[in-house]
């Protein structure tokens, strides 16, 4: 089975705290540890564990520049065979839509059976995948949370819907499916793992590599573009205890005890 | 003439969603004046739909047996037939709109936005809007260019309810519109029910919830700990369980368990909305977290900015001492 992954290089929100420049035209950029996008994460050690049962190969591709490729690097010291950069000063600014159109010329270069993307990422709009699929009339399922390969026609993938629910699904291959958390356990990857991969080639594709017309992408063809970032104001928030531990211990249990929570 | 707005509605077991309320009120901020139309599809929906007219002066029905099961690609084609050219429908966000509406707006050519909480206004077809990203530990102001029509994915609970009741309108049967409603490529099969855990959290009167801020699965030692000196019982996050440290039945959250304690300890809970959104009746909601920023500040009663590593076990050792 050939299978290609959607990845890409995001700031890690458990290891930042995710606070906005002083304009708010953008995140604080300074200092940030970037990661690839957990959801992608598990779409990749889904996509390995595939392989490694039916065989054939995993691909995984990223749109951004050039600080983009280790993500791509370090899916591969996790086991995918092989990387695609997709990289063009003309993707800049695109929205879900471009990026899925951007992707599609890709995915059209090469034959996959099964195209994953993580169910989101960031911008939490948890849009390219669909937009992907319905761009290439393949079937697709969002929130995809189990995988079983029943032959090289058909899978039966599992959908997380509400109150804990699982939504299951027989779907045609090719498809494209959004990979949920919690699919598989990731495994670890090492400093050793990465070092594997250090010189490993990894191309490069641009508009033109890829047959697409520059306006039809990036910030000219976005037609959902972020003005500025600011902090919401959700009303008073918490009474926030301060003091030494003993003391703020103390109250705590007094208003534990006056709520219910210590009887 | 100005575009037509319509309102998908979600329904189960013969009701529709809390969204259903919610969605005309998001409807009115693009525009005041609009009559918005909603959109039933399903199985012997007649019920749903006269509740809906209640709220819609406009109901379209799309009922065919074969509509009984969920599957977003058969609606994503029943729409495309149905909808005039440039509209914009509006699209609860939860686990059938994320499902259906990218794709959506693909089939429309229209312009998509996805967990909009909410509307400033559209002038001249230029829709401005919020949404939240990271998580929700930071708000964007978003510009749409809806001129072409949009499909636009509304986060439930955003928006204040119509309860007004009042409408009095009609249900148009459209099902002869819809054209091909044969699942094809994708074929529902069931829908597997949660596994009921050891403790149903759902009926517990204090939980102390644990998030991402535990680090370690050995750590979860001092939060049984604390709910056990509580008398509490212990539910979590969303990471907790994809980290299989605890069942998925002890989860809160939309994709886990709705649950109404009367206290809530968020002990390293960041506090995405889809993990407030398991929390219902107003909770008393005590929020420990090291991130000074972190959502849920902004949504407990009382915080307090530490590490739960080191502030639970000073917790629950003078707890024990009462």
């Amino acid at each position: 089975m050939e299978i290609l992954v959607c990845v890409k290089r995001v700031p890690d929100t458990s290891e930042n705290e995710i606070e906005i420049n002083s304009d708010g035209s953008d995140i604080e950029r300074d200092d940030l540890v970037y990661s690839v996008n957990e959801w992608d994460n598990y779409a990749v050690e889904e996509a390995i564990q595939i392989r490694d049962n039916v065989g054939g190969s995993v691909t995984v591709v990223t749109v951004g520049d050039e600080e983009d490729e280790e993500v791509l690097r370090r899916e591969m010291a996790m086991g995918a065979d092989n990387g695609i950069l997709i990289s063009d000063d003309a993707f800049e600014g695109s929205d879900g839509k471009g990026i899925a159109s951007i992707l599609k010329a890709e995915i059209e270069k090469g034959k996959y059976d099964l195209i994953m993307t993580g169910a989101q990422a960031d911008a939490g709009a948890g849009q390219v995948g669909g937009m992907l699929a319905a761009m290439m009339d393949l079937p697709y399922a969002s929130l995809v949370n189990s995988i079983d390969i029943i032959d090289d026609k058909k899978i039966k993938a599992g959908r997380e819907v509400e109150g804990g629910n699982q939504e299951m699904n027989e779907i045609d291959l090719p498809c494209v499916l959004s990979i949920q958390t919690g699919i598989n356990e990731p495994r670890y990857v090492g400093i050793r793992g990465i070092r594997k991969v250090a010189s490993v080639e990894i191309p490069v594709h641009g508009a033109s590599d890829l047959g697409i017309d520059a306006s039809s992408v990036g910030e000219n063809g976005a037609k959902v573009k972020r003005l500025d970032y600011y902090l919401p104001d959700l009303g008073e928030g918490a009474e926030m205890l301060e003091g030494s531990t003993d003391e703020i211990v103390e109250k705590m249990i007094e208003l534990l005890k006056s709520k219910g929570g210590i009887k | 003439m100005a575009q037509q707005i319509f309102a998908y509605i979600g329904h189960n077991n013969g009701q529709a969603e809390d969204s259903a309320l919610e969605l005309i009120n998001a409807a009115a901020k693009i525009d005041s004046t609009a009559a918005v139309t909603a959109i039933v599809v399903g199985s012997g929906i007649d019920a749903v739909c006269d509740a809906v007219a209640k709220t819609y002066k406009e109901v379209w029905k799309i009922d065919a047996a074969a509509l009984s099961n969920p599957n977003a690609e058969v609606t994503r084609k029943i729409l495309v037939n149905v909808l005039p050219a440039d509209c914009i429908i509006l699209i609860p966000h939860d686990t059938f709109g994320m499902d259906l509406s990218p794709g959506l707006s693909v089939k429309l050519d229209s312009t998509f936005v996805a967990d909009v909480v909410d509307i400033e206004g559209n002038e001249g077809g230029n829709l401005k809007l919020s949404r939240q990203e990271y998580s929700g530990m930071v708000s964007a102001h978003m510009e749409c260019d809806i001129s072409q029509g949009a499909a636009i994915n509304i986060r439930p609970g955003s928006f204040a309810p119509d309860e007004s009741q009042s409408a009095g309108g009609t249900v148009t049967d459209k099902s002869g519109d819809a054209g091909d409603i044969a699942e094809s490529t994708r074929r529902f099969l069931e829908v597997l029910e949660a596994e009921a855990g050891d403790v149903d959290i759902t009926k517990s009167d204090v939980l102390v919830s644990v998030g991402r801020g535990i680090e370690d699965e050995d750590n979860l030692e001092i939060i049984h700990d604390l709910a056990k000196a509580m008398k509490a019982d212990v539910s979590c996050s969303r990471p907790i369980v994809d980290a299989k440290w605890l069942e998925k039945s002890r989860q809160v959250g939309t994709s886990g368990q709705t649950v109404k304690p009367n206290v809530y300890m968020a002990m390293g809970i960041s506090g995405s909305f889809q993990h407030m959104g398991g929390i219902k009746g107003s909770p008393y909601i005590v929020a420990v977290n090291k991130n000074s920023k972190a959502p849920i500040f902004q949504l407990a009663d009382v915080g307090v900015e530490a590490d739960i590593l080191e502030f639970v076990p000073e917790l629950t050792e003078k707890v024990e001492e009462l």
